[in-house]
């Protein structure tokens, strides 16, 4: 399900970055290695600092007058037509295609339109618009990569965060089984049912250790926050990182 | 009665948007084509995928093959339709054998625990056959009974090649049934069967347990 | 949380902690993935088939009142009796009424959901009217006492183990045997007497043609066959959702379901009835009723997005698809209709008050939207109808709309919405997280923290570090 993008093959001169709340709070080199990352392209970027958050939480839990304060906020933020980089699909996801639900009907709906087009998740911004080509100067591991469901099924871009990876010379990509099935993240859906959610992520770590990686990465905090949470209450050695973190810390020289 | 009705039909009315038609475009069905031998192929194949029995055979051969079946399955009474051309062939051709012919031309009220509990097998005739699924295509009436395809356990079927259709689609529009059906159009697949219990495959449940093509030029 | 709600919380912790669930379903859920994935090879032209199915669903909607009217000026021509019915009371009167006509002591049934929402066995009962499931799986949980824990395979949730001990323990002369096969054998032998006896089949219906005046009814066991053929009296009950169109509108329908469900390219019968015995036929029925089924469906079609929940073919892809429902089996959500397709149209029919927690029984995956065959938007639903669920404007178009809102939720909102809503207060309150170190595993904290490690908040935020860093405008 993708839409359409304003700025096919073209190289913008800057971009704006939404962070997303979960970034900002608890994993803000996630959002430091994204910047460095677009940086180092020749790409301006710039984080309107008034930013909180893109209201999903409010959104999926019904409260939708209360989601929709909080977005017409984040909306206003970005003028002009610079793209939007989100290093998370689920968050990208909200402003690209729930933002047109949310304010249908609305007197800013046109606004909130034109914003939508020009929002990008980040995997599918590096390899679609900008094409970055990545020199791996890490030791040989091996990566697995745990695409969030909305990432993949309403954004669209699992092949693009397998693209980064198979870009880096050194990195293995390890499959696993059961892969496209949901972590049992789903943001209010781990604490509201959180025995379902427990079953799930459990499911989830007992696959990708079998798989034995080196690493998980991902590009939905969430779900990294999820999955990695339960792996370390395991006692596991897979480290659990954002796919910016991986991308920057294997090739910044 | 109509209370319900009219209150029914004006919410569907009231309801704030009326929607015009939508359209539809069938290419994606109607591009869907087999021909000869590609056409049996897949046709025999999805048959005999899932348990039916199929024999190639001809106009001519038919019967002779019919009866060497109905011997090696000891059939000993064989229901069938006594006015069309395959019973008519069936009943002279099993005329010498052990195998007593049934006609289907009483009303099932006179004759339904001879039906349901004596008779080992039916013949009756495929109006055509649909290569996208592998499906006979049976219309029946006066001629056909309904329950002749269905309560004997043991199901023989005459098709010609030439009455192979490419899909449901091509089927219904040859033979114009959007102007009127007759009481009952049947597509059958296979032989009856279940996966219920513990998803266990068993043939045979309710309808026949043993469907047999005979398949034609 | 109200009652139902923690009820339901109970049923699903007892499913999850039932090792035979939790691996019944598992497996059974496996399989019809991988055997729908291998009978759509071709994704464009799965594409394409999906929105014919659609666009087939769309204007049948799109022209309700209308095409149920042909349908029943057509099946009128045809012989057939055509009865409407707002209510499931109403319904279950309407049967009765046809079963004393015919001075019915015993109907035969061929699976319909339908028959299921209206309670039709039990309350035939009430009234010395012994109506038999023949649908093997249908037979098995009836026998059971239970409800159907799929919409396909109404007996997934048992082994043969338990089947083979119902068996022994409810049909008199019947001993213990463990295997399918053999089982199979005494149910048909018992209900090919039951055909033979009924006084009065009941189906249901998988499409009605407007254009024709015929039903249409799939199966592989032949129950349905012999259901709508045997008996003198044929009884088709049927949402008022289920007409089509055309005649050819039924194709690309009949191509989705089977493959969408259990992964067959046909099912072994496709049933089209186009009326009673006609003069000069040898079988069939006398008599064939149609009965139309309201239930809230009028009041979901008024809402154009609502109205989509009825596009549903019942093809049961989107559980079978669910992570959810693959852990929790269809018992859980102790509803006629469960999974995906249960959490949408449950809460319309039956209204918040009593289910309207069930929407909220879901990740979103999307896994369900995505094989869905008729492109129902069933995530956009479940959003739909949870904001529904806490609506208290009296706008609602749901029944029971805002039942499901209580006070603290509300509250948690409103506060959520103040502070990022104001940037000077969000960024304070982040930066007070972070100088914390740490949130208390409290409250809904504790769920997370029971099986997972707890986040903590970083030393210094995004913001603070692209301020330093320059980023920040």
């Amino acid at each position: 399900m993708q839409a359409e993008h304003v700025h096919p093959g073209q190289r913008p001169r800057q971009v704006y970055l939404f962070g997303t709340c979960l970034v900002d709070l608890f994993f803000p080199e996630a959002g430091v290695d994204t910047v460095s990352l677009l940086e180092r392209e020749g790409v301006k970027v710039i984080y309107p600092k008034d930013q909180t958050c893109c209201g999903q939480p409010a959104y999926n839990s019904g409260y939708h007058d209360e989601a929709r304060t909080v977005a017409r906020q984040q909306v206003r933020l970005f003028p002009g037509d610079a793209p939007v980089v989100v290093p998370s699909g689920s968050c990208a996801s909200m402003m690209k295609h729930h933002y047109l639900d949310l304010f249908r009907g609305e007197p800013d709906f046109a606004e909130v339109e034109a914003l939508s087009r020009r929002v990008y998740e980040l995997t599918e911004f590096l390899v679609r618009v900008l094409d970055v080509r990545l020199n791996d100067l890490g030791a040989p591991e091996k990566v697995a990569i745990h695409t969030a469901c909305h990432a993949r099924r309403e954004m669209g871009v699992a092949g693009d965060a397998d693209a980064l990876v198979d870009q880096l010379a050194n990195v293995e990509r390890v499959g696993f089984t059961r892969q496209t099935e949901c972590c049992g993240f789903g943001g209010t859906f781990a604490v509201k049912h959180g025995p379902i959610s427990a079953a799930m992520v459990s499911e989830k770590v007992d696959c990708i250790e079998a798989a034995a990686p080196d690493r998980l990465v991902g590009g939905d905090c969430g779900c990294l926050m999820n999955i990695g949470g339960h792996m370390r209450h395991r006692g596991s050695p897979v480290k659990v990182q954002h796919i910016a973190s991986l991308l920057w810390e294997r090739t910044d020289g | 009665m109509s209370r319900s009705r009219e209150n029914i039909l004006r919410r569907l009315r009231d309801s704030r948007e009326t929607g015009a038609a939508v359209g539809r475009d069938f290419t994606v069905i109607e591009d869907l084509q087999w021909s000869g031998d590609e056409a049996v192929a897949r046709f025999t194949g999805l048959m005999r995928a899932v348990n039916t029995e199929v024999h190639e055979t001809t106009r001519e051969a038919w019967p002779a093959k019919l009866a060497e079946l109905c011997a090696a399955k000891q059939v000993t009474r064989l229901a069938l339709a006594a006015d069309t051309p395959v019973g008519q062939a069936a009943r002279s051709v099993l005329l010498d054998t052990s195998v007593e012919t049934v006609a289907y031309s009483r009303d099932i009220e006179d004759w339904r625990e001879e039906l349901f509990f004596q008779v080992d097998a039916g013949l009756s005739t495929a109006a055509g056959g649909i290569v996208e699924t592998g499906s006979l295509f049976l219309l029946t009436g006066p001629d056909e009974p309904r329950l002749l395809s269905l309560v004997p356990p043991i199901h023989f079927v005459v098709l010609s090649r030439a009455d192979f259709a490419n899909t449901l689609l091509e089927m219904l529009r040859r033979h114009g049934l959007a102007a009127g059906m007759p009481t009952n159009v049947l597509l059958i697949s296979g032989p009856s069967k279940t996966a219920d219990i513990e998803q266990t495959l068993v043939y045979g449940v309710h309808g026949p347990r043993q469907l047999v093509v005979l398949l034609t030029d | 949380m109200d009652k139902p709600t923690r009820q339901f919380h109970v049923r699903i912790q007892e499913a999850l902690n039932d090792p035979q669930i939790r691996a019944n379903f598992r497996r059974a859920m496996d399989g019809l993935m991988t055997k729908r994935a291998n009978m759509f090879p071709d994704p464009d032209e799965l594409e394409r088939l999906r929105d014919l199915g659609a666009a087939v669903r769309r204007n049948a909607l799109a022209q309700l009142p209308e095409l149920l009217e042909r349908l029943e000026a057509k099946c009128a021509e045809n012989g057939i009796t055509v009865h409407w019915a707002e209510s499931v009371d109403e319904a279950n009167r309407i049967v009765l009424d046809i079963c004393r006509r015919h001075s019915a002591k015993s109907v035969i049934k061929g699976k319909s959901m339908v028959s299921e929402e209206m309670e039709l066995n039990h309350y035939l009962g009430e009234f010395g009217i012994e109506a038999l499931e023949a649908d093997l799986g249908e037979y098995i949980v009836q026998l059971a006492g239970q409800l159907p824990s799929h919409i396909v395979m109404p007996a997934i949730h048992m082994n043969t183990r338990q089947i083979a001990e119902l068996f022994a323990e409810k049909l008199e002369g019947v001993g213990y045997i463990e295997d399918a096969e053999e089982l199979t054998k005494v149910a048909r032998e018992i209900l090919r007497h039951k055909f033979f006896d009924a006084d009065v089949g009941v189906s249901g219906v998988n499409f009605a043609v407007a254009e024709t005046g015929s039903l249409v009814l799939i199966e592989n066991e032949g129950n349905g066959r012999l259901t709508t053929t045997a008996p003198p009296v044929h009884v088709a009950v049927t949402g008022i959702e289920k007409v089509v169109e055309n005649l050819a509108d039924v194709t690309p329908l009949l191509s989705l379901l089977p493959r969408s469900a259990t992964g067959q390219n046909v099912t072994t019968y496709v049933n089209m009835i186009s009326g009673p015995r006609r003069d000069g036929e040898r079988d069939g029925p006398q008599e064939v009723h149609l009965l139309l089924l309201d239930n809230g469906r009028t009041r979901t079609h008024a809402d154009p997005e609502l109205r989509q929940t009825l596009q549903c073919i019942r093809c049961s892809a989107c559980m079978n698809h669910c992570p959810v429902y693959a852990r929790i089996g269809g018992h859980a959500y102790g509803t006629v209709y469960p999974g995906p397709i249960g959490e949408i149209l449950m809460p319309q029919i039956l209204g918040c008050e009593e289910v309207g927690a069930l929407p909220g029984a879901s990740s979103l995956c999307g896994a369900c939207g995505e094989v869905c065959p008729v492109r129902i938007p069933i995530p956009k639903m479940l959003v739909r109808l949870r904001k529904e669920a806490v609506d208290n404007t009296g706008a609602s178009p749901v029944k029971g709309g805002g039942a499901q809102r209580s006070f603290s939720e509300a509250a948690t909102w409103k506060g959520w919405e103040k502070v990022h809503a104001s940037p000077a207060l969000y960024r304070l309150a982040t930066r007070t997280a972070t100088a914390m170190g740490g949130l208390p595993a409290l409250g809904p904290l504790k769920t997370w923290a029971s099986v997972r490690e707890v986040p903590k908040p970083a030393a210094k935020t995004l913001h603070q570090r692209l301020e330093e860093r320059g980023n920040s405008r």
